[in-house]
């Protein structure tokens, strides 16, 4: 299995998004550096607009987590309800 | 259930088809293929371009929804750094070095990117794809812009910012390595283009420039770099992630693509390995506050990341490049051999090199033990000792360059750490000389287009790089010295960093900030 990664600049807009995906995950493991958070997961990871929004109290399109993205690693999917990173093999 | 107040009318996949797919046309009046005449050349063969899809579905009007917040909170905090003295921040003004090589050699191939991605979004004949090239051309010119306008804040204070895309970019002998990768690449077609820049430059090795220097500008106090180079930074997750789509769209296309794409894949990760050889001395040298080594990170984003993309590409015959086996040997010499190279010709460099102390020798070490105190260590010494006696080692003259990659001939035998490479070729009843067998591979695969490059050393021995006027039979004539002031780079900029005006600056600037004389 390899592994997958997302990464995200560290600040009040991704507190909330780290936190949901780390529970949505319980395979996913956290690495803090500076200014930036990666979250690292064996063979998949999977972020859910609900989680995200059940912690922010509003509404969450899935596309806002471009602008605090930094980079990822895995094939890419998705859609209104989540993103999804896999590798295939 | 309440109503949401902003639900979409269309589901995202819904809507990047009508804004993609929905926006193409059949042309009647001319042939596709003369419209698209770039398409074929390359030999690679596409039977349906609909198979192509951005993963992320981004459509024009999401893009400029989240571009423009980027660009807000990017110049709300330049506004803050220059009306907070911002510059006074970082660690050490030594670190500006590292800014000064990225300014120079790495805004200006942003700006080539956006033209590159221009380029192929005209002339490939699938929609998806043009879209998506369309959003990266446009990405890259603001990459080119924004970082012009972060690290603006810095020419005022300091040298060495003054003429990096206006005039450094085409004539400095260092920064032909980064201009000459995305010649070749621009000169290429459209497809082989993605590979270089999209796949190889943006997948593969884009993860060991942008987050190491990121994260080591938020670890040095620079807060200009770290938020241009986050907000642009926000944009490479997509641009990746179109390289990736890119190389798989080719590869299950067609089974004839494989050896095309595979050739490429080896070129591109060869030419990318070696423009990063300037990253490695950034990380191993010029932080003052270090995050980790040039060899922990390429264990990280290339040894495990690349090591997990190819073990996906394998389904489709793709190989790990030869030159990984060289670049395992490489990652443990890389950065020392190169600095040492730097530290020796700054008297002809638009930033300032300096010997590491004994503390940052102490680090080395122990990031290297195989290597630093058996081979590079001692000669740090000795340029210490001579630097001790007022009598700092500069080289004369500049150094013959590769004809491919145009680093000058530094590195070493795979087997010899202590044997300069040379490698030569016959082309025409000339000889060509390379650095490695990587670069000499990819020299003997197409002579043609490689005899043409400009190298900056020869040219400048050849007398082509000077200002106009210039007598070179004058009395006590230095090319050199002529050179550099073809460069725009004045004596102040060059050198090394101990008795530089950056250094004095600094000290006084920073002096001033804390105390009331
Ligand atoms: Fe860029
Ligand atoms: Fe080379």
């Amino acid at each position: 299995m390899s592994t997958v990664f997302i990464a995200f600049q560290t600040n009040e807009d991704t507190r909330p998004i780290v936190e949901s995906i780390l529970a949505d995950n319980p395979h996913a493991v956290l690495d803090e550096q500076p200014a930036m958070v990666k979250i690292n997961a064996e063979g998949s990871l999977v972020i859910k607009r609900e989680s995200i929004e059940e912690r922010i109290g509003r509404d969450f399109d899935l596309q806002e987590l471009q602008v605090n993205l930094i980079t990822l690693s895995g094939y890419l999917d998705e859609d209104d309800d989540q993103l999804t990173l896999a590798w295939k093999n | 259930m309440d109503m949401k107040a902003n639900k979409k009318k269309l589901g995202l996949k819904e809507k990047y088809a009508h804004m993609t797919r929905g926006l193409d046309w059949e042309t009647t009046y001319q042939p596709k293929d003369k419209v698209f005449p770039q398409a074929t050349f390359e030999g690679i063969k596409v039977h349906d371009w609909d198979k192509w899809e951005d993963p992320f579905r981004l459509t024009m009007d999401a893009y400029w929804k989240y571009q423009a917040e980027k660009e807000r909170k990017l110049y709300a905090v330049l506004d803050a750094f220059a009306q907070n003295n911002g510059h006074l921040g970082i660690t050490d003004a030594r670190y500006l070095s590292a800014v000064k090589l990225f300014l120079t050699g790495i805004s200006p191939l942003e700006y080539m990117a956006h033209r590159g991605f221009a380029a192929a979004g005209r002339n490939f004949p699938g929609v998806g794809p043009r879209v998506a090239c369309l959003m990266q051309s446009i990405d890259e010119v603001r990459h080119a812009q924004t970082q012009i306008h972060a690290l603006s804040n810095y020419n005022k204070f300091y040298e060495g910012f003054h003429a990096g895309a206006s005039h450094q970019i085409e004539r400095l002998w260092y920064l032909s390595v980064p201009k000459s990768f995305f010649d070749d690449a621009f000169s290429a077609g459209p497809f082989e283009w993605m590979i270089a820049i999209g796949f190889s430059f943006e997948y593969v090795l884009t993860n060991l420039l942008f987050v190491p220097f990121m994260s080591g500008a938020a670890y040095n106090g620079d807060m200009a770099t770290v938020t241009f180079g986050f907000s642009a930074q926000s944009d490479e997750a997509r641009h990746m992630t179109l390289g990736l789509e890119c190389i798989k769209f080719m590869l299950e296309q067609d089974p004839d693509n494989l050896p095309i794409v595979q050739k490429w894949i080896d070129k591109w990760a060869w030419r990318g390995i070696r423009v990063l050889s300037l990253v490695s001395t950034m990380m191993d040298y010029m932080l003052p506050k270090r995050v980790m080594s040039w060899k922990e990170a390429w264990e990280i984003y290339f040894e495990q990341n690349g090591g997990a993309l190819f073990n996906d590409l394998a389904k489709y015959g793709i190989k790990v490049p030869d030159c990984i086996a060289q670049c395992t040997v490489d990652k443990e010499h890389q950065s020392h051999q190169l600095w040492l190279t730097l530290c020796t010709h700054s008297h002809a460099m638009g930033l300032h090199t300096w010997l590491p102390d004994a503390e940052e020798m102490d680090w080395l070490s122990a990031k290297y033990p195989n290597t630093f105190d058996k081979y590079y260590r001692p000669r740090f010494d000795e340029l210490r000792e001579r630097a001790d006696k007022g009598e700092r080692f500069f080289a004369n003259t500049l150094p013959m360059l590769c004809q491919v990659c145009q680093i000058p001939m530094l590195f070493t035998e795979p087997d010899d750490p202590t044997k300069i490479c040379y490698r030569e070729s016959e082309f025409q009843g000339e000889k060509y000389h390379t650095c490695s067998d990587g670069c000499k591979h990819i020299f003997d695969d197409e002579p043609e287009k490689y005899i043409q490059a400009w190298l900056p050393v020869y040219q400048l021995y050849q007398g082509n790089c000077w200002p106009e006027g210039t007598d070179p039979t004058a009395e006590g004539f230095n090319p050199v010295a002529k050179y550099l002031e073809w460069c725009h780079i004045d004596a102040k900029d060059t050198g090394d960093y101990e008795g530089s005006s950056d250094q004095a600056n600094f000290a006084a600037w920073r002096g001033a900030a804390t105390q009331n004389t």
